[in-house]
């Protein structure tokens, strides 16, 4: 298998908290691939171990086929990697920042322009701006075009769209399909679930472990339950009560609808009718829905605590 | 919610910093035990707004009035009335639990019995009895968070304001945070947030978008997506966020 990152029974503790436990993991060549996870999750470590700036505790990982530990300096000329905290030069300017990443990694920006000229039209008209006045967005954009200018192979970036508005999320990921054309194998850190639609195979991470690791659908598949969406006029009570219902698995808030499982095969909808009319409901609406990343990551999270 | 009962009024408030108006005309009212979602692209004038609601800015001109109390006039009594949350600032890493409590209360005036007798009830209600001499800095996010929170409504303000509150929690988490949100709205207490969850915004009673310093939408969550015909509010905010001018 010819697998651009291949990583096997990674670990990593730091004293008494281990953030990464026995991680096993292939990533193909030229793929868009999501690591999904709240904080805690062991992200970050991972891309540390990955971008050879941490040693594992045990385990070992290959990036294209240089060795991680051995072989690291190999890794940093193939490696692009953006950092989940703005790690520029805040009072170097736009282009000096570009530059300075350029003369690191011996090269210059005009021989590498097709890499980024996508992003970097969009940050030149501030070329001349220190990074540190740029807004969110802009550094963000200005972030990659310093990963991207000695053309990496393997591209790690670390939730480069927390705390960033939906419409900058929405831009990022159109210039990571761009990036994608160019053959680059692009790792994603995000805790944002809805995300992970938009990668070819992610792996949910909590708490040091993965817990799922296949395309979206494919996760999606793999959700065992029925699962119901329920709405009525006051979604606090509907959420208590379905709470107190004796025969419920899990009951989760999703915008203004109530996400529903039950403990039973077969699920009697006429009794738990029944059940929310006694309670004063009376008019809800169910329904029988797909589930989401979300639905199947808190399903996931929750056999996870049980198991432990 | 009580229409008639008015906790946050807004009359053509208008913010400028030198040229650039940051603020440009903003109408509205917060009712009470509402949760009032208070959207925008980064840079739409939230913060800006926020700051003046709070008392801790000086509108350049309009007429705003919260908990009964005018922003320019009243500022501290404001500020005793009202609990604040956000992400970035909430409580001091290197104090205990019970530590912070304390200290926040008694900013707030409040008796040292009425701080115990209040704060054993709410370790209880949170799970966190074990945790009252922990640190806060060995805590995990989701307990900080849900921590933050019950100590900014512990006074029991009129209207608790959260800046962007849940970021980085798992879901379940984030679920258990906005549990508390609504316990709080059905005590009373109005809720004003911020966030850039979609899915949160439709927690709310109603919400408003901000687009370049303007209130571009404000209404019910269903009817923000009934009027831009969309399927949920994510494509509401991106149909009106991109209408946006911003420029560096």
């Amino acid at each position: 298998m010819n697998s651009t990152i291949s990583i096997n029974n990674l670990s990593k503790s730091y004293g008494d908290v281990s953030a990464l436990k026995e991680i096993n993991l292939n990533i193909e060549s030229g793929e868009l691939f999501g690591l999904i996870g709240p904080d805690g999750a062991g992200k970050t470590t991972l891309f540390r171990l990955l971008a050879t700036l941490l040693l594992p505790d045990s385990g070992s990982a290959a990036l294209c086929g240089f060795e991680m530990v051995k072989e690291y300096k190999h890794i940093r000329n193939i490696l692009g990697y953006m950092p989940g905290k703005f790690s520029l030069y805040q009072d170097l300017t736009v282009l000096e920042n570009l530059n300075f990443f350029a003369t690191v990694f011996n090269t210059r920006i005009e021989d590498n322009m097709d890499m980024i000229r996508d992003i970097w039209v969009q940050i030149e008209p501030f070329k001349n701006r220190p990074a540190g006045k740029l807004s969110g967005g802009m550094k963000q954009k200005l972030a990659l075009c310093c990963a991207l200018i000695h053309q990496p192979k393997i591209l790690l970036l670390d939730e480069p769209t927390t705390g960033v508005d939906a419409v900058s999320r929405s831009e990022f990921w159109q210039m990571l399909k761009g990036l994608k054309t160019k053959g680059i194998t692009i790792v994603v850190a995000t805790p944002y679930m809805d995300e992970a639609n938009l990668c070819e195979r992610v792996a949910l991470m909590q708490s040091g472990e993965i817990l799922s690791l296949d395309s979206p659908s494919g996760i999606i598949a793999n959700f065992e339950k029925d699962l119901y969406s329920f709405e009525a006029k006051d979604t606090y009570q509907l959420l208590l009560d379905l709470r107190a219902y004796p025969f419920v698995n899990s009951v989760f808030l999703f915008g203004q609808s109530v996400h529903y499982t039950d403990v039973r095969d077969v699920v009697v909808l006429s009794d738990l009718k029944d059940y929310l009319k006694s309670k004063g409901q009376d008019h809800v609406e169910i329904k029988q829905i797909a589930a989401g990343i979300e639905d199947c990551f808190m399903a996931l999270s929750q056999q996870n605590t049980v198991q432990e | 919610m009580n229409s008639d009962n008015k906790v946050i009024s807004v009359r053509n408030l208008t913010k400028k910093f030198g040229s650039f108006t940051a603020n440009d005309d903003l109408s509205f009212d917060v009712y009470k035990g509402e949760i009032f979602g208070f959207l925008g692209a980064n840079g739409a004038g939230k913060t800006t707004a926020m700051k003046i609601l709070c008392g801790l800015s000086y509108p350049t001109s309009g007429e705003i009035m919260v908990a009964g109390l005018d922003v320019y006039k009243q500022r501290e009594e404001l500020k005793r009335n009202i609990g604040y949350m956000s992400q970035k600032f909430s409580l001091y890493e290197d104090l205990t639990v019970f530590e912070n409590i304390r200290f926040y209360a008694g900013i707030y005036g409040m008796s040292s019995k009425d701080i115990k007798s209040k704060s054993d009830d709410l370790l209880k209600k949170l799970d966190l009895v074990h945790a009252r001499n922990k640190r806060i800095g060995e805590l995990p996010l989701g307990w900080k968070q849900k921590l933050a929170f019950s100590v900014a409504i512990f006074h029991n303000p009129e209207i608790v304001f959260l800046d962007e509150p849940t970021g980085g929690v798992d879901p379940v988490t984030r679920r258990q945070f906005w549990d508390l949100i609504y316990e709080a709205s059905r005590n009373g207490i109005t809720v004003f947030v911020t966030t850039h969850y979609m899915d949160e915004a439709e927690y709310c009673n109603r919400v408003s978008i901000m687009v370049d310093g303007r209130i571009e939408a404000l209404d019910t969550p269903e009817g923000l997506k009934n009027k831009f015909e969309a399927k949920d509010m994510d494509e509401v905010f991106l149909r009106l966020a991109r209408k946006s001018n911003y420029k560096e």
